[in-house]
């Protein structure tokens, strides 16, 4: 039995200790920040440097080490040294290189504090709906063009994907490749999305017969339109726009089919310094951040619809004008199922056979060519063939969705259980051999056709 | 012969180091080619793969195409100016002797950006080409890109090898010939080409073997249809880890070897060694008039040709834009300013991480060399076949490798993980230039008597002394060379760099020169970074090789010089 002065004590000691504690509380300050910040970026000078600097001089005793990598190398980086893990952030364009890290298990989930963005750009959602990569920044994707070269050769400047299949542009064109840019990837899975499986793989063999290069990075195709090596190229918007902001002699253009992606950034699983990482994404979203992103040097569609107000005029605002970037529900999931797939069937058939593809093309291009306005039906359904050889597709899209036969592609099998059936190897050299034999009967076809008229 | 137990303890050193810095790395990296990628088990089936499929045979054929093709040209170039300035008393040899290496520095990016420029389907000369005469030359399209850009980059190879190999030649054996009625080009032909073979073949099998390995060049101009793109692209993409890109790599190391082998065939058991005391070149004449007119000509030509890329880079260092024009809109030192602030740590660091990169290949190569060739250490040839294979390896395979390897391993007293010190991108440098100073080694070591050794021995000199002060005097002309070739070209690697590189502070000339290229108003700036670079490992190359050179002079007194 406790005695009622024993009872008293111990309610006072319990009160006091209450108080002390709430003191001590209040007078603890605010968490400081970590003294450094590391951050494994693919973002050029251009952008780094600005949030470095203003993040700096907003927390003055956080030093900012901005490592540049190209995205693979990055994603490489982060899987390698995981187990001794140095980096904090990694803030990079494509989702894709996102969800690798994601589905490893190296990114850290984190709940945003600051308020007022939107959960959509365009038709695509800004963050992660699991919660571990968040977007501060969208792009979309467009057509890029050298105003010199395009007057020098009499070629008039593009507006829609379909353009760029004229026989006009024959040679002109440049692009990426799906399999080493994760944003030219996603122009592809858009375009397949948006026109369908059969007709979205036509209309890119189409263009496909009329490239220049396929360049070995994403940034090779501005590039090269900035240097006139080809005059036009598929590129993303911000290397359009702040190409002209440099001063070359370019212009680009948004075509209707197209989406807005948001560019990403994440927390790294057992980040050195948690603190200040979260701080840095804060920064990123807020007002001041999404300020930076107007810059000439950088042009990136913010995120916060109230920024675009401070924005120069012809700034393109996907909140207020719709046409940008909603025409396609993308479907995240589809795309993530077949994405090695996709990289594969592109370089199969496109890159690694674009001689042939190019033959055929241009030999299609002159049997039309000397088939306009006469009437020869036996030429004219000639020439229908070999286009339709040229543009025909080794699986249907109900196989691409097949989860057994994608996971040929993939490295890992998930469950023991899983069963793969074929190897890489051989599916892609069946399929090589079909397109070669295609492109190869087409060019016969077209041949023939143009000796007839 | 060498008392066994220093030579074997030698060798064993040395195939620790190449074990744990390049075996053993690599391998953790290129085991997949032997899995199954649905099994794991271990398995022949991809290599079978890779025969059966038809891009593969191609790229195969089409690497083997260009690297011929790539000596060839080679070849061409460098001849006449190596025949000239070690025949002739020419007034320009040092300056062609240096102005010789700037082609190896070719900073990665702004390189092959300024050759298009220059060169490409829509670059000056062919816009001038179409202006005047309504003709495009396709001098960068397709194969023939590769081989024209390669054999303007590597030339320097043969160039420097030939060079040291034909001022090595005793002039005894030159003026006995010539005592038995031998002259001109026949005196050439059968006495002099012959001995000087050594360092022709050093020089042709880097050629070969670089061109053959090559990824940047065919990458950036974008042709896909070669081994060693193939391997790089299907090893650097996100997602798919396809085991093709490193059975290519695999294939790529195999076949390096066989080549390697092969030329060893063909000059086994052939003997160019000098009896004199210290070859002292061949005997130098007078060129005539007309003679020195043709000649400087030729060299001229050939100078503003292998230079162009660079005179390019110049252009585009100082140009303001430069698109679709045979030259740049306007003129401005804008960009030089903007890189002299950040310049002077990238230029500390190239030059330290390059130094020592090529210090330390050559006295390895000078150690692998002797252990190969003067000793009886069992398997000792591996140790030269597995340096070389370097070369197959792509920059990045050795990064993820270190990575892989060495990120778990603290540094003591640094408190570091090993790769994350700056150190380890030396290392890497070191690894991957290997191959060049050990070819120059090992050929300026075939020039080197071994009866200069014996009498030495005979003398009573220990075996190290014997190292110290009559080989590695008398094999100064290729270590000259190794250490140049090694420095200029470890100064502009990047691949393995861009892997290793953990803080900026640490990081070299290709990787600022690499971060500028990333985007178009950085263009201008990277051009003036690369053009500084080039001129600092210029001077640096030049440097070194007076140094090395001054050193030999002192030590060897030949008459008549």
């Amino acid at each position: 039995m406790v005695s009622s002065t024993q009872q008293k004590r111990s309610v006072t000691f319990f009160g006091l200790a209450m108080v002390a504690g709430l003191v001590m509380c209040l007078a603890v300050p605010a968490q400081a920040l970590e003294k450094q910040l590391t951050v494994v970026t693919s973002y050029p000078k251009d952008l780094t440097v600005a949030f470095k600097k203003a993040f700096e001089k907003k927390h003055p005793d956080v030093k900012v080490e901005m490592l540049k990598k190209k995205t693979t190398a990055g994603v490489k980086y982060i899987q390698e040294t995981a187990s001794n893990n140095s980096s904090d952030l990694f803030w990079a364009s494509a989702p894709d290189a996102f969800e690798v890290l994601k589905g490893d298990g190296l990114l850290q989930k984190y709940q945003v504090k600051a308020t007022g963005i939107p959960e959509k750009i365009g038709s695509y959602p800004i963050n992660d709906p699991d919660g571990y990569y968040k977007g501060f920044a969208g792009s979309g994707y467009g057509i890029m063009w050298n105003t010199r070269y395009l007057k020098a050769k009499h070629l008039p400047p593009p507006k829609e994907w379909e353009d760029l299949t004229r026989a006009v542009y024959f040679n002109h064109v440049g692009m990426s490749a799906p399999s080493r840019s994760g944003t030219t990837h996603l122009t592809v899975e858009t375009i397949l999305q948006g026109e369908g499986w059969e007709k979205g793989w036509q209309l890119m063999k189409e263009i496909g017969g009329n490239l220049n290069t396929v360049t070995e990075r994403s940034f090779g195709v501005p590039d090269g339109v900035n240097s006139g090596q080809f005059g036009i190229g598929i590129v993303i918007d911000f290397f359009g726009f702040s190409s002209k902001a440099s001063g070359f002699p370019v212009d680009f253009v948004y075509p209707t089919v197209t989406t807005l992606v948001p560019a990403n950034i994440a927390i790294v699983k057992n980040a050195p310094h948690p603190e200040a990482a979260a701080a840095f994404i804060e920064f990123l979203l807020s007002e001041e951040g999404q300020e930076l992103l107007l810059d000439p040097k950088i042009m990136r569609l913010p995120v916060r619809p109230e920024v675009y107000a401070k924005a120069p005029k012809g700034f393109p605002n996907p909140f207020t004008n719709s046409s940008i970037g909603s025409k396609v529900k993308f479907d995240v999931v589809k795309s993530k199922n077949r994405y090695n797939l996709v990289n594969s069937m592109f370089d199969v058939m496109i890159t690694y056979r674009l001689d042939d593809l190019k033959k055929a093309t241009r030999a299609v291009q002159e049997a039309e060519k000397a088939l306009a306005g006469k009437d020869n039906k036996e030429a004219a359904a000639l020439i229908a063939e070999a286009r339709a050889l040229i543009a025909a597709v080794p699986i249907a899209e109900a196989q691409s969705m097949d989860k057994n036969f994608a996971a040929i592609f993939k490295k890992k099998r998930k469950k023991a259980t899983d069963k793969v059936t074929g190897r890489q190897a051989e599916v892609e050299q069946q399929w090589d051999k079909m397109i070669k034999a295609n492109y190869g009967k087409a060019i016969e076809l077209a041949n023939k056709a143009k000796s007839m008229l | 012969m060498v008392r066994q137990r220093s030579a074997y303890l030698v060798a064993s050193f040395l195939a620790l180091f190449l074990l744990v810095f390049l075996v053993i790395p690599v391998g953790k990296v290129i085991y997949v080619a032997f899995q199954d990628s649905s099994t794991g088990a271990l398995t022949l089936v991809n290599f079978v793969d890779f025969f059966k499929t038809s891009l593969f045979q191609e790229s195969f054929v089409n690497s083997l195409y260009v690297a011929s093709m790539a000596v060839l040209m080679a070849s061409l170039v460098s001849m006449p100016l190596a025949y000239f300035t070690t025949r002739f008393n020419f007034g320009g040899s040092i300056l062609i002797q240096t102005l010789g290496i700037v082609p190896l520095i070719m900073p990665p990016f702004v390189g092959a950006v300024a050759m298009q420029l220059l060169f490409g389907s829509n670059g000056s000369i062919n816009l001038l080409l179409d202006q005047w005469f309504g003709i495009n030359i396709p001098f960068m399209e397709g194969l023939n890109g590769v081989i024209l850009v390669e054999s303007i980059h590597y030339f320097p190879f043969i160039l420097i090898n030939l060079s040291a190999s034909l001022n090595n030649i005793d002039r005894s054996m030159e003026e006995a010939a010539q005592n038995l009625g031998s002259s001109g080009l026949r005196l050439f032909r059968r006495i002099v080409l012959p001995l000087a073979l050594p360092g022709y073949l050093a020089g042709a099998s880097l050629v070969f073997l670089k061109a053959f390995d090559d990824l940047g060049t065919p990458l950036l101009l974008n042709v896909n249809n070669m081994l060693a793109p193939q391997a790089y692209l299907r090893i650097s993409s996100i997602g798919i880890s396809d085991p093709m890109g490193y059975v290519i790599s695999v294939i790529l190391v195999i076949f390096s070897l066989f080549s390697l082998w092969a030329s060893m065939l063909a000059s086994r058991g052939k003997d160019y060694s000098g009896g004199g005391k210290g070859a002292s070149g061949l005997l130098k004449r007078d060129m005539r008039g007309w003679e020195k007119a043709g000649a400087y000509a030729l060299i001229l030509f050939i100078l503003v040709l292998v230079l162009s890329p660079h005179i390019a880079l110049l252009l585009l260092s100082f140009g303001t834009i430069w698109s679709y024009s045979v030259l740049p809109d306007g003129f401005t030192t804008a960009h030089y300013l903007e890189v002299f602030s950040t310049a002077r740590e990238y230029i500390t660091n190239t030059l330290l991480y390059a130094g020592l990169a090529a210090s330390f290949d050559v006295a390895f190569s000078v150690a692998i060399a002797y252990v190969v060739s003067r000793t009886t250490v069992i398997g000792r040839k591996w140790l030269d076949y597995t340096a070389t294979g370097a070369l197959a390896i792509p920059g990045v395979v050795l990064g993820i490798g270190y990575l892989r390897t060495f990120n778990d391993f603290n540094v003591p007293f640094i408190g570091k993980p090993l790769a994350g010190w700056w150190v380890i991108i030396v290392i890497a440098l070191a690894v991957r230039r290997l191959p060049y100073a050990l070819r120059a080694c090992t050929a300026a070591l075939h020039q080197v008597s071994r009866s200069l050794e014996e009498a030495a021995e005979n003398l009573g000199a220990a075996r190290v002394k014997i190292v110290r002060r009559i080989v590695v005097p008398l094999m100064a002309g290729g270590i000259v060379a190794g250490f140049v070739t090694s420095f200029a070209t470890a100064a502009v690697e990047l691949s393995a760099t861009l892997m290793l590189v953990t803080s900026e502070s640490d990081a070299p000339l290709s990787y600022g020169i690499y971060v500028f290229m990333q985007s178009a108003a950085g263009r201008g700036p990277g051009a003036a970074l690369g053009l500084i670079a080039v001129v600092v490992v210029a001077v640096g190359s030049y440097l070194a090789h007076h140094f090395i050179e001054r050193n030999k002079r002192l030590q060897v007194t030949a008459p008549g010089q």
